[in-house]
């Protein structure tokens, strides 16, 4: 009940109180400031709260505390580096694909690990790729081409 | 009568922390506010102040929903004071900082708050200019102000920056007059695509909405909710909720929640509360709605008569009726909000669309003076009528003045799904009518429950009857009681959805029986050049070519005028006849909104609107019986995603400086039951009826024209 969870969080060590069943989001959410992950649904159907667990994507709302022990999560947060915007995100910014925002870290880590496995995909491998995060605003166009521009700058490497 | 009464400026001053303080509202801007909103008060001021540094900070109530409102507001500021995007600062939605506004919605924040907050800004240049006139000791005719610097014509190097003047003195004063707006082929600012201002932020996760506020000692709350909205409680144990460390228990009457300062402890709370309901049972359900909308509607007000519509004089009768379900507005951020009581002050971080008016609802909640309230918007994630109601703020108010520590509430997706406003099912009733000349003879209209709005027929039709029953249905109790089993309220468009789904399938239908092609058909009985102007706009970027329908290629097209603007909107679509699944190929729309402020913001908004449109046409439809919400998440109601939606939405922007800035969030959405309904019919020949078009509906109506 009372040992710690140790893992690196966008680089950092975190040691969070293990509680009962915690989940991922709701520990990030609460206990180390990190707000990017989103929570839309609770049940992994939407998409808002995904971070990456040893750069995998994963619906941290149904995602245990205990299972990140040792690994590595990184957040929306932790995807510009000193400074610096991922491709990925200057690619968000000059389609205009986002408006409300609420689904943008969700949508962007998905994409980056897409780009991770798979540098150059197709239109079609992008829409499978993120059919499964939901966005209301209706951004949908925009953000797949986004994902084109950031595949086709980064050459191939993610 | 227009009374104004002036701020106390010293605490104005203190609020914006010095410089040249502009006050507007005073009189040019009371008499233009007098006669577009009464509703809108004169006795306060929005203002914008310039800082020594000569940043410029921009305050409206207005709210950041997505809609880009941000950045088009900010644009407007600075081509009237003359300054670069750039150094522009925004405050919204901010009771404390920002002039009341009734709330973001109507697609009013351009097209009605926008000329206020331009001539305040043109008003500031002008004060700025009298200043700069004793300064450089030239008369105001001979400065030019630009980028921020004001500069005698003809005589270089005799200039004054708008940072030098707000250093000079804590300086507040009004103009009388207003000087003119700029015109479009004067704008630098205004009309050209700018990059969001919220960009950044969103990106990275450095935006904050309502419940990533945090506060030390801060609690997280889960509420009970009925099962069902028409349920009373019998019984309630919380005995085993309050064994939980740390937890607290609030029992309030009709509120009910367990608070901790770990949030999935509390969750685990609400989970051990016992509880017994009684349920009455009821018949209603999405199916079954319909028939007593129609009979439950009353107040019938007539719309729109011209000529005689009770006697037939066509040679060809057709009659239709058209339904729709209730749709929700499920925004991917639930209802959110922080509050904090105390020191006989109240202050709520709320994920709103009407800041002042969810203010005065806490304070009448708490008992508190509404000037005890403060009400902070950060970034909303996504609204679209659906936080015009903010109940959660108040749940949050009431529980941190119980508690006496700071509440966050934020609503579960189940939560969102029972609580939300929906968008009210529908039903309209069309006779209409042919002449042997093919020209429409004559259309009698009535809506129930679904109101007026974009029912009013811009088609030239001699004899002409539209009636709405039941009202908006959210508009005043005495509409609403009865009518629908739980509640509802605005959605983006209210009540334009169904009518232009409505109106625009028929007319569809009379072009088909008269063998005419829809454009031409609709060309021939329009005579509004700006709908004319804005149909070929359309058709010319579809390609569209004529053809009567159905025509086999699954081509359609429908018309709306909504908030000011003119909407023409094309599709192409495939229909799978054995499974009765409909996919769309492509949508051009072609919107007439007059002078764009940001034409690349209007474009997102308009893809927006068609994006979320496919929702409610396809998929969107909840489930119920009486007062129980049977959808509780995504894995039954179904939003638009990635692979169910067009490779291409096309927009263009049919250029109209002559007319103000009209409405953008809403028009394009109006179209998209319609136009697709109508392309679904010249693919396939089934005229589908009912939203949302089912693959199940499809099929039903593919079966029944025995295809």
């Amino acid at each position: 009940m009372s040992h710690a969870i140790r893992f690196n969080l966008n680089g950092n060590p975190v040691s969070l109180p293990a509680g009962n069943n915690r989940t991922l989001l709701w520990a990030l959410r609460t206990d180390t400031g990190v707000t990017g992950p989103k929570y839309g649904c609770g049940e992994g159907l939407c998409g808002a709260c995904t971070v990456l667990v040893d750069g995998k994507p994963v619906r941290s709302c149904s995602f245990p505390l205990n299972d990140v022990v040792g690994k590595n999560v990184t957040t929306i947060e932790g995807l510009a580096k000193k400074g610096v915007l991922h491709p990925l995100q200057q690619a968000f910014i000059d389609h205009g694909a986002f408006q409300c925002g609420y689904c943008t870290s969700g949508m962007l880590l998905t994409a980056y690990a897409l780009l991770q496995e798979n540098p150059h995909p197709s239109r079609d491998d992008i829409v499978t790729g993120l059919d499964h995060n939901l966005c209301r605003c209706g951004a949908h166009q925009r953000i797949v081409a986004a994902v084109q521009t950031a595949a086709r700058q980064a050459g191939g490497r993610p | 009568m227009t009374q104004i009464v002036e701020p106390n400026r010293r605490d104005l001053f203190k609020i914006a922390g010095g410089g040249v303080v502009i006050f507007f509202g005073l009189k040019p801007l009371a008499e233009a506010v007098a006669q577009d909103w009464p509703r809108y008060p004169s006795d306060f001021h929005a203002y914008l102040a310039i800082g020594a540094d000569g940043r410029v900070t921009v305050f409206s109530g207005k709210i950041e929903m997505g809609q880009g409102v941000l950045t088009s507001q900010a644009q407007m500021a600075a081509e009237e004071l003359g300054v670069p995007l750039s150094s522009v600062d925004m405050v919204l939605g901010d009771t404390a900082r920002c002039p009341w506004d009734m709330g973001t919605f109507g697609s009013l924040t351009t097209r009605m708050f926008g000329p206020h907050l331009r001539t305040a800004a043109a008003m500031a240049r002008g004060v700025l200019l009298e200043l700069a006139a004793t300064r450089l000791d030239a008369p105001v005719n001979r400065l030019r102000a630009k980028d921020g610097v004001i500069a005698v014509i003809g005589a270089p190097g005799r200039m004054v920056s708008y940072a030098a003047l707000s250093r000079q003195a804590r300086i507040a004063r009004g103009l009388d007059k207003a000087p003119p707006l700029h015109t479009p082929s004067e704008f630098t600012v205004m009309g050209r695509s700018a990059k969001r201002l919220d960009g950044v932020e969103k990106v990275t996760g450095a935006a904050k909405y309502a419940a990533d506020i945090r506060l030390p000692g801060m609690l997280y709350a889960r509420i009970l909710r009925p099962p069902q909205h028409d349920a009373t409680l019998k019984r309630v144990d919380t005995a085993a909720a309050e064994k939980l460390a740390g937890i607290v228990v609030v029992h309030k009457k009709d509120l009910i929640a367990v608070l901790h300062a770990d949030p999935e402890v509390a969750s685990v709370a609400l989970s051990r509360i016992v509880t017994e309901w009684d349920q009455p049972a009821s018949t209603l359900d999405q199916d079954t709605i319909f028939a007593h909308i129609e009979a439950a509607a009353k107040d019938v007000q007539v719309l729109q008569s011209k000529g005689d519509v009770t006697r037939t004089r066509a040679a060809r009768a057709f009659d239709v009726t058209f339904h729709k379900g209730y749709v929700a507005h499920a925004p991917i951020e639930p209802h959110a909000a922080l509050a904090e009581v105390k020191g006989g002050h109240a202050t709520i971080w709320a994920s709103t669309q009407t800041p002042f008016p969810t203010r005065d609802e806490i304070a009448r909640a708490l008992n508190f003076k509404p000037e005890a309230v403060r009400v902070i918007t950060p970034y909303v994630g996504g609204g679209f009528g659906g936080k015009s109601r903010s109940i959660q703020a108040i749940e949050a108010a009431r529980l941190a003045q119980v508690t006496g520590k700071p509440v966050q509430v934020e609503w579960t997706r189940a939560d969102e799904f029972y609580n939300d406003t929906f968008d009210p099912a529908a039903v309209v009733k069309i006779r209409s009518g042919l002449t042997d000349a093919n020209r429409i003879a004559y259309w009698d209209y009535e809506v129930f429950a679904a109101g007026g709005r974009a029912a009013e027929i811009f088609y030239d039709i001699p004899n002409l009857r539209v009636r709405s029953a039941g009202g908006m249905s959210y508009e005043g109790a005495a509409a609403r009681k009865g009518l629908h089993p739980f509640g509802v309220g605005p959605w983006r468009a209210p009540g334009a959805n169904m009518n232009i789904f409505a109106v625009e399938s028929q007319i569809d239908t009379l072009a088909a029986a008269a063998h005419a092609d829809p454009m031409a058909f609709r060309m021939a009985h329009l005579s509004d050049p700006r709908m004319r102007r804005v149909l070929r706009s359309c058709a010319d970027a579809f390609g569209w070519k004529p053809a009567a329908g159905p025509s086999g290629r699954g081509v359609g097209m429908a018309l709306s005028s909504d908030a000011g603007s003119y909407v023409a909107t094309m599709a192409e679509v495939k229909v799978d006849k054995q499974s009765g699944k409909v996919h769309v190929e492509r949508i051009t729309c072609a919107i007439d909104m007059g002078v764009v402020v940001n034409p690349e913001g209007a474009r997102m908004q308009t893809e927006g609107c068609l994006t979320m449109g496919l929702g409610y046409t396809f998929a969107e439809e909840l489930r119920f019986k009486g007062g129980r919400i049977l959808d509780s998440n995504f894995d039954t109601y179904h939003l638009p995603r990635f692979s169910s939606l067009p490779k291409m939405i096309e927009t263009v922007l049919v250029k109209n400086d002559a007319l103000a800035p009209q409405g953008c969030g809403e028009p394009a959405i109006t179209t998209t039951g319609a136009v697709i309904a109508n392309a679904v019919f010249d693919a396939c020949g089934a005229r589908l009826t009912r939203l949302p078009m089912t693959p199940e509906r499809v099929r039903a109506a593919l079966l029944a024209q025995g295809t």
